[in-house]
């Protein structure tokens, strides 16, 4: 989707206030909890990331740009709990809980590590030829889905050269509604006079992963 | 120059109140453990961070050959060496800074970032100006951060869309022959392994 989390090359946001590394990467108490929620609820299995992606991006842009960081969070979140069927928007609103879980055993302290050290790779094994190779000119399809996908709208339209081949990957665009398929996934280097015209000529390169489908032959 | 930023908006007690209803609720259903959650705040805001990344930089530039299977495979090369794995390091690829390249990364769609040897993201990293300034102007925003590329450097800016991790392997500085690794580490800093600063002087 065009959404207001698409923002490569967006103007008028202002400078960028750089923080010291040795501040807290929290800054409110509600965050470190917002964050740790969010992390708890995933290990319930019922999405997946680019679920939990898409629920943060589909607000009306105004919103999603005013919102803080874990603003985005708690709200992808609450909509998640609610269509998943763990809440019901009533249990939200009132904070009462109405029903049970029904037994359901949830990850304990004692196993947050091992959830975390185990991850969730995407790579998918499938021995499937390339339809693009390394060195090869591509462009990006001009293409405006208004489901979730990771195909940034500056690079729409764009040529570039493959850089990279990283394999099979877990396709986006499908898994943001629970169906898992992997597609290609490739590294395309862009020249910034590609993406953004003659003034940016010699203004060094932009390196994006793409998938197989967003991409066509030049 | 980087400062101790406090310009980010302060948010309503909204969000607060909301969190702390979700959690009751949560807690309530026995949809989430109490104890896990202060573990997972404990492992992201105390042991998970830039230290881990320092370490694996410092190693790449005293060991060529630990040096060259961050660039066959990172992930597996720090999981094997450090035992640093799992969420949001799963796909870590290491791209090196020369005397003729300076790479930088972003993620212009949300905020990914690689975990497991950098912790979560500074709110800079996540912020609306640098998700939408750095594809178009690398140069303009490494300079706010203190940050001079020379033009005849080749700069790459590396946008996250994927749940491939860039980690960048700053330039190891002049004067640092002999130094231990762990001395060396210590100049190693967040911001140099995103891109946006170099790795600190022998001197500093």
């Amino acid at each position: 989707m065009n959404g207001g989390h698409d923002l490569g090359g967006q103007h008028g946001f202002g400078p960028i206030n750089p923080e010291l590394e040795k501040k807290s990467i929290f800054h409110h108490e509600w965050e470190r909890r917002a964050f740790a929620i969010t992390l708890a609820c995933g290990f319930l299995g019922k999405w997946n990331i680019d679920e939990a992606r898409h629920a943060r991006e589909f607000q009306n842009p105004v919103k999603y740009l005013t919102n803080s960081y874990y603003q985005n969070w708690l709200y992808g979140l609450e909509t998640l709990l609610v269509k998943k069927g763990l809440i019901t928007e009533q249990e939200l609103l009132s904070g009462k809980s109405h029903q049970s879980n029904n037994g359901r055993s949830v990850p304990g302290a004692e196993r947050v590590r091992e959830i975390l050290a185990s991850g969730g790779p995407t790579n998918i094994e499938d021995a499937r030829v390339p339809r693009f190779q390394y060195g090869q000119q591509v462009k990006v399809c001009n293409d405006h889905p208004i489901g979730h996908t990771r195909m940034p709208r500056y690079t729409r339209g764009c040529e570039g050269v493959i850089d990279r081949l990283h394999g099979v990957h877990v396709f986006p665009d499908k898994n943001s509604v629970g169906e898992v398929d992997g597609e290609y996934l490739y590294n395309v280097r862009f020249e910034a006079e590609a993406l953004w015209g003659e003034p940016h000529k010699g203004q060094g390169s932009v390196h994006v992963d793409l998938w197989e489908p967003y991409l066509e032959e030049t | 120059m980087p400062h101790d930023g406090e310009e980010f908006t302060e948010p309503p007690s909204d969000p607060a109140l909301r969190v702390k209803a979700l959690e009751s609720l949560l807690v309530e259903k026995g949809l989430v453990d109490l104890e896990a959650l202060d573990v997972l705040i404990d492992t992201y805001e105390h042991k998970v961070g830039p230290r881990n990344g320092a370490r694996v930089v410092a190693r790449a530039w005293v060991d060529q050959e630990f040096k060259l299977s961050i660039q066959k495979d990172c992930s597996a090369a720090v999981k094997k060496v450090f035992g640093f794995q799992g969420r949001q390091g799963e796909h870590i690829v290491a791209v090196e800074n020369t005397s003729k390249i300076h790479n930088v990364v972003v993620c212009t769609l949300c905020s990914c970032y690689p975990w497991t040897v950098l912790g979560l993201p500074p709110v800079w990293y996540k912020s609306a100006p640098y998700r939408a300034r750095l594809v178009q102007d690398p140069r303009g925003v490494l300079a706010e951060f203190g940050t001079c590329i020379p033009e005849e450097k080749d700069i790459r800016v590396w946008d996250s869309t994927s749940e491939v991790r860039y980690l960048v392997i700053p330039e190891r500085p002049i004067g640092t022959e002999g130094w231990t690794e762990e001395k060396l580490s210590m100049l190693v800093t967040r911001n140099a392994m995103i891109g946006v600063e170099f790795a600190k002087e022998a001197s500093s």
